[in-house]
């Protein structure tokens, strides 16, 4: 009984310390996002005074919500591209035998590989042949090279468990490739669809090198660079009321959407590897 | 509704010959059966028939078209899978509704025809339910509502019961053979059982490796099987096979010595085979009797083996040979007693060195 009472309480102070670490530096930078002045120098763990200064400066001081709107138009078209080509590219991997899927596959999966700042000169000469520089499709087909090899791998491994039976059934029916897609696979997919979905939004939502190196204007910056460049009074300033104030903004959202799709996640993870 | 023509129909994947040019007709409203060994491309070829699989070489025909390129709804099939393919998010009516839906028949017309279905099935009560929420049955007979609705000119089932326990598929069985009456449609079969297969048939076309080795009614397959394969496959348990050779031959008698002393007098034509030619004995089980006879063999009990409606007797030969028994009744005798193993020459089958029967005399008279 003794043992158990002190597993027991090893394993919460285990659970407590995990929680603390996992959760201590978000909650460090709300705190300060709502301190101002000079109490942003004081080391105290527990809010002493309340402001909601920092937030407003941020959104006036610079085109914050439009930074915001970036993000999100970039977020959101790269989890459509990425799903729509993943679960395509999912079928074709999957379901049609060709010379050289194999080799197709794992050179996807290399691809996921390479560090980004590898192909970063090579991405910047594909963004101005195509002339979208300073523009939001720089970022959005830029974002997909880091997007598209796990969305494809996993949807083609979920697409994979599904039994063939179903598909030939279909095809018994009279549907077409795109028909089973569409009215077989995409319902039985939604789990794997919304796992790889957020995982790719939170990628594209913090990605900061690409949106860093292929905007110019403060108008077409996303919010990591945003936040990055926030500039203070003056040159030596660093406006971290500010800074923190922008954090926790942007960081919400993500935070919502996981919470959101919780159970479907965990479910979405597992059902890959596990016949789901 | 349409016959079903196979001319030459070869499957290769890659290299390997799996299907080696099959020629089989199969008539308008014929209920056939493909059975055969695990592997022996039964599957395959119904595959080919549906148009899952591309045939490789060869043509068929349905209802008089030749389809080889043409997709399993223009070839007007429907088709009963092993695992039932269900679609899972599907309701029972989502599901036997999909083909028609996909076909773009109307509402009204997609509705009368999955309620009848329905009601021929008794699914009627679960119409809303999810596949998940049935038992096997049931989702087995979602599975051919699903393809009763669209009214296909040809009926595959690819071994539909092998999932069942063994009371629901004696009753499923009833419920095909129904349907088949009812519908009087071409349906073709895939099974491993015997008992599926002589019970359903007009007509059992037994494979193996590729190769058709006999078409025929079930009971013309048991009664006068043209080869070695075809005997031991049909017929359960298995025919019993003893190597020997001709003692003497005639127009409509081959004599043979049996290990032990035995002898058989098989009423065959023996005009094709010699005294001293190697040939195999067949005789099954329920032929034979406990009482010395013109053909007998003599032999220890091995094991005995009590079914409550007969016993087996397996019986070890002089020669090491086991040859198995099924007598009606209890079993008086005991393990390790000497028996003596008579048989009617009429029931004797004989194969010569290229496993082909020699033909018998007295065609099916037991049937």
């Amino acid at each position: 009984m003794r043992t158990s009472v002190l597993a027991r309480t090893g394993f919460w102070l285990l659970i407590v310390a995990i929680v603390i670490f996992a959760i201590f530096p978000f909650y460090y930078a709300v705190i300060s996002s709502l301190r101002s002045g000079q109490a942003l120098f004081s080391a105290a763990v527990w809010p002493d005074s309340v402001s909601i200064a920092n937030y407003v400066s941020v959104f006036t001081g610079q085109p914050f919500g439009r930074n915001i709107l970036n993000s999100v138009i970039v977020a959101v078209s790269v989890v459509a591209l990425s799903l729509f080509l993943g679960v395509t590219a999912a079928y074709a991997l999957g379901r049609v035998s060709f010379r050289g899927r194999g080799l197709l596959l794992f050179t996807i999966l290399s691809v996921s590989m390479f560090p980004q700042v590898a192909v970063l000169s090579g991405m910047f000469e594909l963004v101005r042949a195509f002339g979208i520089y300073n523009s939001l499709w720089s970022l959005i087909l830029s974002n997909m090279i880091l997007t598209l090899p796990f969305t494809v791998w996993v949807l083609t491994t979920f697409m994979r468990e599904l039994p063939k039976e179903l598909e030939e059934a279909a095809f018994v029916d009279g549907a077409s490739p795109w028909t089973v897609v569409r009215r077989i696979f995409l319902p039985l997919m939604w789990p794997a669809m919304v796992t790889t979905g957020l995982l790719a939004f939170i990628v594209a939502w913090n990605e900061f090198l690409f949106a860093l190196t292929f905007t110019l204007s403060t108008e077409q910056r996303t919010v990591p660079v945003a936040i990055a460049l926030l500039t203070g009074a003056t040159q030596f300033e660093l406006p971290w009321g500010n800074i923190m104030a922008a954090s926790v903004t942007v960081t919400v959202p993500v935070v919502v959407l996981v919470l959101i799709f919780q159970r479907r996640i965990v479910s979405g993870l597992t059902a890959g590897a596990v016949k789901g | 509704m349409a016959d079903v023509v196979l001319k030459k129909v070869t499957k290769r994947f890659g290299n390997v010959e799996i299907i080696h040019a099959v020629d089989l007709d199969i008539e308008d409203g014929e209920f056939v059966v493909f059975v055969g060994p695990s592997g022996c491309g039964k599957s395959t070829l119904l595959r080919l028939v549906a148009g899952l699989e591309d045939i490789t070489d060869g043509d068929l025909f349905i209802g008089g078209r030749r389809v080889n390129a043409f997709s399993p709804k223009e070839r007007g099939i429907s088709m009963v899978f092993q695992s039932y393919a269900l679609y899972p998010h599907m309701t029972v009516y989502e599901n036997m509704a999909f083909g028609l839906e996909l076909a773009k028949s109307s509402k009204a017309e997609i509705k009368d025809a999955v309620l009848k279905a329905a009601d021929i099935l008794e699914l009627t009560p679960l119409l809303d339910r999810l596949p998940k929420q049935l038992s096997g049955g049931q989702r087995q007979r979602v599975a051919i509502g699903r393809a009763i609705v669209r009214e296909p000119k040809v009926f595959l089932f690819d071994e539909p019961l092998s999932n069942l326990d063994a009371a629901l598929r004696v009753q499923m069985r009833i419920e095909i053979a129904k349907l088949h009456k009812d519908m009087g449609v071409t349906m073709i079969y895939v099974t491993h059982d015997q008992v599926e297969a002589m019970t359903l048939a007009d007509k059992i076309v037994v494979l193996n490796a590729g190769n058709v080795e006999q078409v025929g009614h079930p009971l013309q397959l048991y009664h006068n099987p043209q080869n070695l394969f075809v005997a031991g496959f049909i017929g359960s348990p298995r025919m019993n096979f003893i190597e020997t050779a001709v003692d003497s031959a005639s127009g409509d008698t081959v004599t043979m010595g049996l290990p032990g002393g035995g002898r058989a007098v098989a009423k065959v034509d023996g005009s094709r085979v010699r005294p001293g030619q190697k040939v195999t004995l067949g005789i099954r089980p329920e032929h034979i009797v406990l009482e010395p006879s013109e053909s007998q063999v003599s032999g220890r009990i091995d094991v005995i083996e009590q079914l409550g409606e007969a016993y087996l007797l397996h019986v070890r030969l002089a020669d090491g040979s086991l040859v198995t028994a099924k007598i009606a009744g209890d079993a008086p005798q005991h393990e390790g007693d000497t028996v003596t193993l008579g048989f009617d020459g009429a029931l004797c089958h004989v194969f010569d060195e290229r496993e082909q029967a020699l033909p018998r005399i007295i065609e099916t008279a037991a049937a």
